[in-house]
């Protein structure tokens, strides 16, 4: 058993976070070049042949930067259902994607296709109008498609699984990355801001709830990492890992944000300070794809049901009668 | 990253399953644990059986008598220990705090007179620490150990001892110096526990069972060659004990709330439970799996470079407080009938005495306020409040 990274992962990481804090509105060319939007594409499709364990350190650090492009819908939502030809243009910056599986879609105003889940398979939408709608996070759009036709057929519907793994888990590890950065400035302001004479993470009214902060943080990070392991090795337990992770990540990096702005005092909740800003993110995680009460109701089941059974949970019989 | 058990770790686990398997005994199953239910010879024989089959003291070196292995093998074994609902070895204080600290701060006398037999359960320790009036801040123990005539005099008051009244030898923190204060001052002596002066007063707890005790030293004499570390140089030594305390327990904790998790899902399977129990049922196990894989993150880092990472600080800390709502929650699944008692309760008021014991979870060996302490201060680095 071995839960670290390797030196490889770690240089990843620490690229990733000195170039996003360089250039914070790449391009999805910029990302090409770097190899991101290849990482776990074969080398013979021209990606890096990784896994999504590597995939994941980005989802991390394209969190903490509050990235604003089409990496998660093409990467996490579409990638697993596009066919070699296709994966190449990703893996080369010629085209980034998103996925209508539901009503409102991701990144229409930034990717450049889109695909759409239609009864058996998934297929590319062709000459559908895009509207973007208004949301809270403006670093990461909603809209809605009208009309159009479905075009080739890329992937049958089996793929969706993945999909959904793959989605929960880059959710719940971009939850981590923002989370990160939250606590970063709350724990930041504690030390130099001063009340009393003191700075005001000397009391205990400030710094246990910023202890709880980075305890449900590294809770979150050890059940996203675990999912994304899951994830890379097509594990039995990906189903119920991406669920755990993306329940308890999206609510933990909702909490942290509250935390740091409540840490902050007035100036947290003021438009100019950055918080505002990963808090909707944090918010707008936990809103999509299915609510944390929705996943617990999915691990219930698979805990408690006959039913849900044979995803993966234990549920071998223990003595409810104990002697000693 | 590697989340399998390697081949290696994967033989360890299977034989040790099977030697669990085939030694525990049936009357030994489902022991529940807490120090008032390890006074049976078949403890000691338990506790025997596991040293010879190279079980007790795993990561101990050969040369003291352990088997040398892995903290990874550490962690498989404290796993399996839990998942098969085996009582651990009688040892607890001896194995997890006295034989580290005597490893790292003894004479080469002690380490050869007190390790061997903590391991094969012949001796059996307890920690003399907190005080009435020194319990989270340990740097205000009172009980005083004069030197005179070559040898020393203790005095004073210790409580919430776990094991003092079946333990041979108690590690004891005392203030040799009487005009210090806080942390100088201190000396750590091995007491022997049936010495003249000594004496033992069981605690009767919130379960009604007295797990722990009071312990009163009456002019007790000491001989010099049981001072562990310095004269005045007791505080270090007493750090080294705490570390060994939080730094082993968190795979046995964890693995303990993954048999408590199953057990309460059982409870719902077998009772029922409503959409919202379900909901609060899913948040345990997945709360449960979290502090599985922090540790197993910790874990790591511990291996590859000698120390464990910051994560693993929370996991007493997460673990307490999940226990008390597992077991609170439990209660509620069983709806009227949490109010009854023993025999009369459904699983033989295995949950009702669960929930009660659960209540010192958040205050043994480091209450939350001190780890919440501990993780702004050391792990986060804000300003120290004291």
């Amino acid at each position: 058993m071995d839960f670290t990274f390797t030196p490889e992962q770690d240089a990843l990481r620490e690229q990733a976070r000195a170039f996003l804090s360089a250039n914070p509105e790449p391009s999805w060319q910029e990302l090409a070049e770097l190899g991101w939007t290849g990482v776990s594409i074969a080398e013979e499709d021209g990606g890096a042949g990784l896994t999504f364990v590597e995939e994941g350190v980005l989802f991390e650090e394209l969190g903490r930067a509050l990235y604003r492009g089409p990496y998660f819908s093409t990467v996490a939502l579409t990638l697993p259902a596009l066919p070699a030809d296709l994966r190449t243009e990703v893996a080369a910056g010629d085209a980034s994607w998103t996925l209508a599986f539901g009503p409102l879609v991701p990144d229409l105003d930034l990717a450049d296709r889109v695909a759409i889940v239609g009864g058996d398979g998934i297929y590319e939408l062709e000459g559908a109008e895009r509207e973007v709608l208004a949301t809270s996070d403006v670093t990461r759009s909603l809209g809605v498609v009208r009309g159009g036709d479905p075009g080739r057929r890329l992937a049958d519907a089996g793929v969706l699984e993945e999909i959904r793994n793959r989605s929960l888990a880059a959710l719940a590890l971009e939850a981590c990355g923002v989370a990160r950065r939250a606590l970063e400035y709350a724990i930041e302001h504690a030390q130099t801001r001063e009340q009393f004479g003191r700075p005001i993470g000397v009391y205990q009214a400030v710094s246990h709830p910023l202890a709880d902060a980075y305890t449900r943080l590294e809770l979150a990070r050890s059940l996203s990492l675990w999912a994304a392991w899951c994830v890379a090795e097509v594990d039995a337990q990906a189903p119920v890992a991406a669920a755990a992770a993306k329940a308890f990540a999206a609510e933990a990096a909702v909490q942290v944000c509250e935390t740091a702005i409540q840490v902050h005092g007035g100036i947290g909740f003021t438009w100019e300070h950055v918080l505002h800003r990963l808090y909707k993110r944090a918010l707008w995680i936990e809103s999509f794809a299915a609510s944390s009460t929705t996943l617990r109701a999915e691990v219930a089941a698979s805990l408690l049901d006959a039913t849900g059974a044979g995803s993966g949970v234990d549920q071998t019989p223990v003595s409810l009668t104990q002697g000693g | 990253m590697d989340l399998r058990d390697t081949a290696e770790e994967a033989a360890f686990r299977s034989e040790l399953r099977s030697w669990i398997e085939e030694n525990l005994p049936e009357e030994l199953h489902g022991h529940r644990g807490g120090a008032a239910r390890f006074e049976g010879p078949e403890m000691r024989a338990w506790s025997r059986a596991l040293h010879d089959a190279g079980y007790a003291g795993l990561t101990w070196p050969t040369e003291y008598g352990g088997t040398g292995a892995s903290y990874t093998h550490q962690a498989i074994l404290l796993e399996e220990m839990a998942r098969a609902e085996a009582p651990p070895h009688v040892g607890v204080i001896g194995l997890g705090m006295a034989g580290p600290t005597i490893m790292a701060h003894g004479t080469e006398e002690q380490k050869a007179r007190y390790l061997e037999p903590i391991l094969s359960a012949e001796e059996i320790w307890c920690q003399g620490f907190s005080e009435p009036s020194a319990g989270s801040d340990l740097a205000g123990v009172r009980t005083s150990a004069r030197q005179e005539n070559g040898h020393f005099v203790v005095d004073g008051q210790k409580v919430w001892s776990s094991f003092a009244h079946l333990a041979s030898f108690c590690i004891l923190l005392t203030r040799s110096d009487p005009e210090s204060t806080r942390h100088a001052g201190l000396t750590y002596l091995i007491v022997d526990m049936h010495a003249p002066g000594v004496e033992v007063r069981p605690l009767t707890q919130i379960t009604g069972e007295a797990e722990f005790n009071e312990i009163f030293f009456d002019k007790v004499e000491v001989p010099a060659e049981n001072l562990l570390g310095e004269v005045g140089g007791g505080w270090q030594v007493a750090m080294t004990t705490l570390l060994h305390e939080r730094g082993t327990l968190g795979f046995a904790l964890q693995a303990a709330l993954e048999v408590q998790v199953r057990k309460l899902a059982s409870l719902a399977r077998d009772r029922g439970a409503d959409p919202l129990q379900r909901d609060r049922i899913a948040r345990e196990w997945i709360e449960m799996q979290a502090v599985r894989f922090t540790n197993y993150r910790s874990l790591s880092k511990l291996v590859k470079t000698g120390r464990p990472g910051p994560e693993g600080s929370i996991s007493k800390l997460v673990w307490s407080e999940a226990n008390q709502r597992v077991t609170k929650l439990a209660l509620e699944l069983l709806g009227p009938d949490a109010a009854l008692s023993e025999e009369n309760a459904p699983y033989g008021g295995y949950w009702q005495h669960q929930q009660l014991r659960s209540r010192g979870n958040t205050i043994e060996a480091g209450t939350s306020e001190v780890l919440r302490n501990i993780v702004a201060e050391r792990v986060l680095g804000l300003p120290k409040s004291r």
